[in-house]
């Protein structure tokens, strides 16, 4: 270990000086605003959801003081629809799910001590889009347009365009962009997770939080999915008239309950596990020790997971399904409560084993933790089918599920605002001011909520703008609704503290004194991130490892300089974290930007039924994107360089060890679970109706096989093209790639003859099938797009045989388009019986 | 401090149980609905149990001396108290709430009412096992004692029946027909509510339920039966509900209005309440409605008649609360 170099002062500061040249921020009042850094991103993107979260909190307050007393008329009942509508889906789309994306991408770079994301570009971009979608959403309440149709949004109630206005539209598109921008951040944090850890921290001794943040964005992936399948659906039939839902043509309005509770349950989970990890962060903070049972958390935390997945029929027990179905939805919903327990009770176990340092952090959390118990236990009461008979859909639903979220999402999150505070800000928060916060809101909370169990229990119906005296709940809701102001109180005196926060002076480094690497930041931070990237031998490094803070800022680890004047971090395999490459990493760039308001255009311009200029939105965002990617899987000009400790380190990398390659895998995912989607509901009506697809023609089977020959084609082309590519027979994969071209392009009109004839007004049977077929021909056109790209990548000399990571990735993205292509065809030409 | 809380509330619960709650899970009056108060209580104590139990575990940990707890003995509590207690605890829940999924078994013989939801108000059709259906909407009436099978459908949106006292809620879906069985144990006047959001009035989408001796009822539904009795109890009501096309939407059995869009008014006189339990039924009430029916119920599909003059609306509705 040559550790002498880095001995010298005045190394050490012509490193920092070459660090802060290429980390140095963007200027200007325009320019400011296109930077890259994780930091600022981060905070930007926190600040909105949080800004979000407030404006959300006052529609609720607002609809408290409508419900103060029976009979009351403050506002009518179409704007008391828009609210709840609004605050529920505000509270979910922009701000719990977006605030956990958020945080992390705050925190996820210091925890594994890496210089930024793996893609900070596309964290931008995905900020840009949040902000723009958030604000068409939430700005529509003052045109008197918001959604009105509860979050759900059941059709057929928001389906029919003359018992529903723009709302739906708004609702249904706006929220579509944000998702969007959802799964790209989740993509990120997976790719982070799983490939920018510092050497050394193999899976089991990766901090929790990012274990979370894993087991969440895998969530994010699987579960938004869905909904945006059923997106598509609900727009085809608002703006077409396919009709997906409407009964009277075949289609059933329960498809959609499945595919929003596929996707909403999970996001109960996706919004609660964050401050689970929230949790397994400060708990060994303020124990002073390790937290107990890592292996189990991390188990649990799987679980939980994977449960959720299980469970979306108790959002549905009143649907009339049969019975056993019922049992079996009981059974897994009371089952999630065992992982929950497991996480508990190791923090309770960790806190009981530990020295306990009490402090306003693990106020907040015992806090959380007390509120978030009630709704648990409330949680599997109503799990149980015959009680949520009874109680589903009333107050006591409304009381459960805000228990769960104060207690298990924004209580833990203000917990985490004061002991994050210091390290994204250098700065404590004040402790006074925190506690006299959280007591306020602790009772707020328990006024507020704790009496509607029994107003539900009384009679009270959810998503009511008045009820009557003679129910005898006005003097609950009276309490509720003092309860709510209470609790508003409370939320202005942590704002104040927040907002006093700039006046008061410099925190300690580490103020609470705890382990873990995040912890390393210091309260006069520089933009780099992190001085060198340390080598990981521990959960808690700076507690169990040796002068760790002192070697880490003398550049002593990995990566102290950056001598080409270039954004770099270290990517590490998957299991063990050994270091294989330094990728170099965006920087500050408008086209993030640009193109986020380009694909808010798309999203925007359809809602208001103006097409043109939607399509043409569209084009400008596929332009914009080949534009972004033009910079990117760069021929570095040096094969590898050294990063310290006599290790040298290639500067390109493709296929599964490059980031680039993740991403495109776990995009494909993404897409498959929201094709898989589509054709979920194809055979949901083929169950529901006997005689589905009869007295249609259908596709037959000549068109679908033709049209499925050509996109198998078109996927062989793009593999032997890549095979022979790597081979160094450059011109035959060339002429592949266009032969692989001209296949997915007559696939595409193949595709298009399976709908000859077939109305998708008239029936849901043509209708299933024309979504199918236009999912895979869209799929087959972008398959296009891609290799021409990659065809002029390689004439433009920006692909190599020893350079070939844009057909690597290509490739993935083929192989999902074979199985999309093998499923639509199969089904639409195959099954039923009506094909052939 | 939790647990005391609960306590608490428990308490307030049985001082709720001596008032007057006709739309209450608490103060059932049908079997289904006793059942599962019955099973919320056990449940509701189990949880305050569990909830006191974790605060002051919680407590424990946070004062506990350093040493107290080692780390084998932490594991050990995380696998019994995270793991096996609540497993067992839950398969004991499962298997105890198990028999209240068994649907109630229903006889051909037995009463069938079908309940269609629409947007807002209910339109109701009794089918005994002989005789044809009996129509009627926004009320419905049932045997003490006896099965009774409610056939769930709707026409516009989904809607959910919910009558607290009697039963859990059933969705009422389009394209969907459910089933709910039930059987009331006890006499009475008491109220329903749509519980699924089904647009801008959905808060005002209520039902009179009304539970009858057997023999009374009986005697009652026999009644139903036949053309509207007072039909000419006032003539110039008659005529002006006539002229103005009410029979467009209503049905009058045994005059030409005979409309099914909109609700049955044969025996319009008999309910207790106006505009799907939202009104009292009162002549001024009726008068108003008509005149100006989006003011009670905003978004309700029947047309407003600003037209009329008061004298007008009140003739009318002097002759609709005739209808026995």
């Amino acid at each position: 270990m040559s550790l002498h170099a880095q001995d010298d002062p005045t190394l050490r500061a012509a490193q920092e000086d070459r660090l802060r040249a290429v980390w140095k921020p963007p200027s200007g009042w325009f320019f400011r605003w296109t930077d890259v850094n994780n930091n600022r991103i981060g905070v930007w993107y926190t600040l909105t959801a949080f800004g979000f979260m407030l404006f959300a909190g006052v529609l609720a307050l607002i609809m408290r003081t409508q419900l103060a007393v029976p009979n009351n008329d403050l506002v009518s009942a179409n704007t008391f629809n828009q609210l709840f509508t609004l605050h529920g889906s505000m509270m979910m789309f922009l701000f719990a799910v977006p605030m956990f994306e958020a945080v992390s991408i705050i925190l996820l770079p210091q925890l594994l001590g890496a210089r930024d994301l793996p893609f900070p570009r596309l964290s931008a971009f995905g900020y840009w889009s949040f902000l723009l979608g958030g604000v068409f959403v939430s700005g529509s309440i003052f045109f008197n347009a918001a959604p009105d149709g509860g979050w759900f949004m059941y059709p057929p109630l928001t389906t029919r365009t003359d018992l529903s206005g723009l709302g739906a539209d708004i609702w249904m598109l706006g929220l579509s962009f944000i998702e969007v921008s959802s799964v790209a951040a989740a993509v990120e944090l997976i790719v982070g997770v799983l490939k920018c850890r510092p050497p050394g921290m193999r899976l089991n001794l990766m901090p929790l939080y990012a274990w979370y943040i894993l087991v969440v964005a895998v969530m994010i992936l699987f579960a938004f999915p869905p909904l945006i399948a059923g997106d598509l659906l609900f727009e085809m039939e608002r703006l077409l008239e396919w009709p997906f839902f409407d009964a009277a043509r075949g289609g059933d309005p329960l498809l959609w309950q499945h595919l929003f509770w596929i996707f909403g349950h999970p996001e109960v989970y996706i919004v609660f596990l964050p401050s689970i990890a929230l949790f397994a962060m400060l708990i060994p903070t303020f124990a002073q020790r390790h937290l107990l049972g890592y292996p189990w958390i991390v188990l649990a935390a799987v679980g939980t997971a994977f449960l959720s997945f299980g469970l979306w029929v108790h959002h549905m027990f009143a649907t009339g399904l049969p019975k056993i179905s019922l049992a079996f939805f009981s059974a897994a919903s009371e089952a999630v409560a065992i992982p929950t327990g497991v996480q508990i009770f190791a923090f309770i176990a960790t806190l009981w084993a530990g020295k306990v340092k009490w402090s306003t952090p693990l106020l907040y959390a015992s806090g959380s933790l007390a509120i978030f118990v009630i709704g648990g236990l409330t949680g599997v009461m109503v799990a149980v089918a015959p009680f949520d008979w009874q109680a589903h859909d009333t107050y006591f639903i409304v009381a459960h599920l805000h228990y769960v979220l104060i207690g298990g999402t924004l209580l833990p999150l203000f917990g985490g605002l004061y002991y994050y505070w210091p390290l994204i800000t250098g700065k404590k928060l004040s402790d006074r001011m925190g506690r006299a916060a959280f007591w306020i809101m602790f009772v707020g909370v328990n006024l507020t909520f704790f009496p509607m169990h029994l107003s539900g229990l009384e009679g009270m119906p959810r998503r009511v703008f008045t009820y009557p005296a003679e129910l005898g709940i006005g003097w609950l809701n009276l309490a509720s609704t003092a309860g709510s102001y209470l609790f508003a109180a409370g939320v202005l005196v942590l704002v104040i503290d927040l907002a006093l926060s700039p006046t008061r002076p410099k925190a300690a480094r580490n103020p609470w004194n705890a382990g873990t690497l995040e912890w390393l930041a210091h309260p006069d931070d520089e933009d780099w991130g992190i001085r060198s990237v340390p080598l990981i031998e521990s959960r808690y490094p700076i507690w169990d490892q040796k002068d760790f803070v002192a070697k880490v800022d003398e550049g002593r680890f990995f990566l102290p300089d950056a001598e080409e004047g270039r954004r770099e971090t270290i990517i590490t395999s998957v299991l063990d974290a050994r270091p294989v490459s330094v990728i170099r990493l965006g920087t500050p760039s408008v086209k993030p930007m640009i193109t986020a308001v380009a694909l808010g255009a798309v999203f925007i311009l359809t809602t208001y039924h103006l097409y043109l200029l939607s399509a043409i939105s569209g084009v400008v965002t596929l332009a914009c994107v080949l534009w972004w990617l033009w910079d990117t899987a760069e021929i570095p000009e040096k094969p590898e360089k050294p990063i310290g400790h006599g290790m040298h380190m290639p500067l390109y990398s493709a296929g599964p060890a490059a980031p680039g390659w993740w991403a495109m895998f776990i995009t494909m995912m993404a897409d498959a679970t929201a094709f898989s989607g589509l054709v979920f509901g194809y055979y949901f009506y083929w169950t529901i109706h006997s005689d589905f697809g009869a007295g249609f023609d259908g596709p037959g089977s000549a068109a679908p096989i033709m049209a499925l020959g050509l996109s198998l084609a078109s996927w062989v082309g793009t593999v032997v093209a890549r095979e022979v590519h790597a081979r160094g027979q450059v011109m035959i994969a060339r002429i592949l790639l266009v032969a692989g071209t001209i296949a997915a392009i007559a696939s595409l009109f193949a595709g298009l003859r399976c709908l000859d004839g077939l109305d998708p007004k008239a029936n849901v049977y043509p209708a299933i099938v024309w979504v199918l077929t236009i999912w895979t021909v869209v799929h087959a056109a972008i398959g296009a797009i891609m290799q021409l790209y990659t065809l002029a990548r390689s004439l433009a000399g920006r692909m190599t045989p020893s350079h070939d990571a844009d057909l690597r990735n290509i490739t993935v993205y083929q192989h999902f388009y074979a199985l999309t292509a093998s499923v639509t065809y199969l089904t639409i030409g195959l099954f039923p019986e009506t094909g052939l | 401090m939790r647990g005391e809380k609960f306590i608490a509330i428990m308490g307030l619960c049985w001082l709720l149980a001596g008032c007057n709650r006709h739309q209450s899970t608490l103060a059932p009056f049908g079997a289904d609905a006793e059942a599962i108060r019955h099973l919320f209580i056990v449940m509701l104590v189990g949880a305050v149990g569990i909830a006191g139990f974790v605060a002051w575990l919680m407590r424990r940990a946070v004062r506990a001396p350093v040493g107290e707890m080692t780390h084998r003995k932490g594991m050990r509590l995380v696998l019994w108290l995270g793991g096996i207690v609540p497993t067992v605890v839950l398969l004991g829940l499962l298997a105890y709430s198990l028999p209240y999924m068994r649907p109630r078994p229903v006889a051909p013989a037995d009463l069938r009412i079908a309940v269609d939801g629409e947007q807002f108000w209910w339109r109701v059709a009794y089918r005994a096992a002989d005789g044809a259906p009996v129509l009627s909407a926004n009320e419905i009436r049932i045997p003490v004692g006896r099965t009774v099978a409610f056939r769930l459908t709707a026409g516009d949106v989904v809607h959910s029946f919910w009558i607290p006292g009697l039963a859990g809620k059933m969705d009422m879906i389009p394209g969907r027909t459910n089933t709910l069985v039930v059987r009331a144990d006890r006499s009475g006047r008491y109220r329903g509510q749509c519980a699924e959001f089904c647009g801008l009035s959905h808060a005002l989408m209520a039902l009179d339920v009304v539970a009858m001796e057997p023999a009374a009822f009986d005697a009652w539904l026999e009644g139903q039966r036949g053309p509207a009795r007072g039909a000419v109890a006032d003539v110039a009501g008659a005529r002006l509900f006539a002229a103005q096309g009410c029979g467009g939407c209503h049905a009058v059995r045994g005059t030409a209005a005979a409309s099914r869009i909109g609700p049955d008014l044969s025996r319009f006189g008999q309910r207790a309440t106006l505009a799907a339990g939202i009104l009292p039924m009162t002549t001024a009430n009726v008068a108003g409605f008509i005149r100006h029916p989006q003011a009670t119920k905003p978004g309700v599909r029947m047309p407003a008649f600003p037209q009329l003059s008061d004298a007008e609306a009140m003739a009318i509705a002097r002759y609709l609360e005739g209808l026995k």
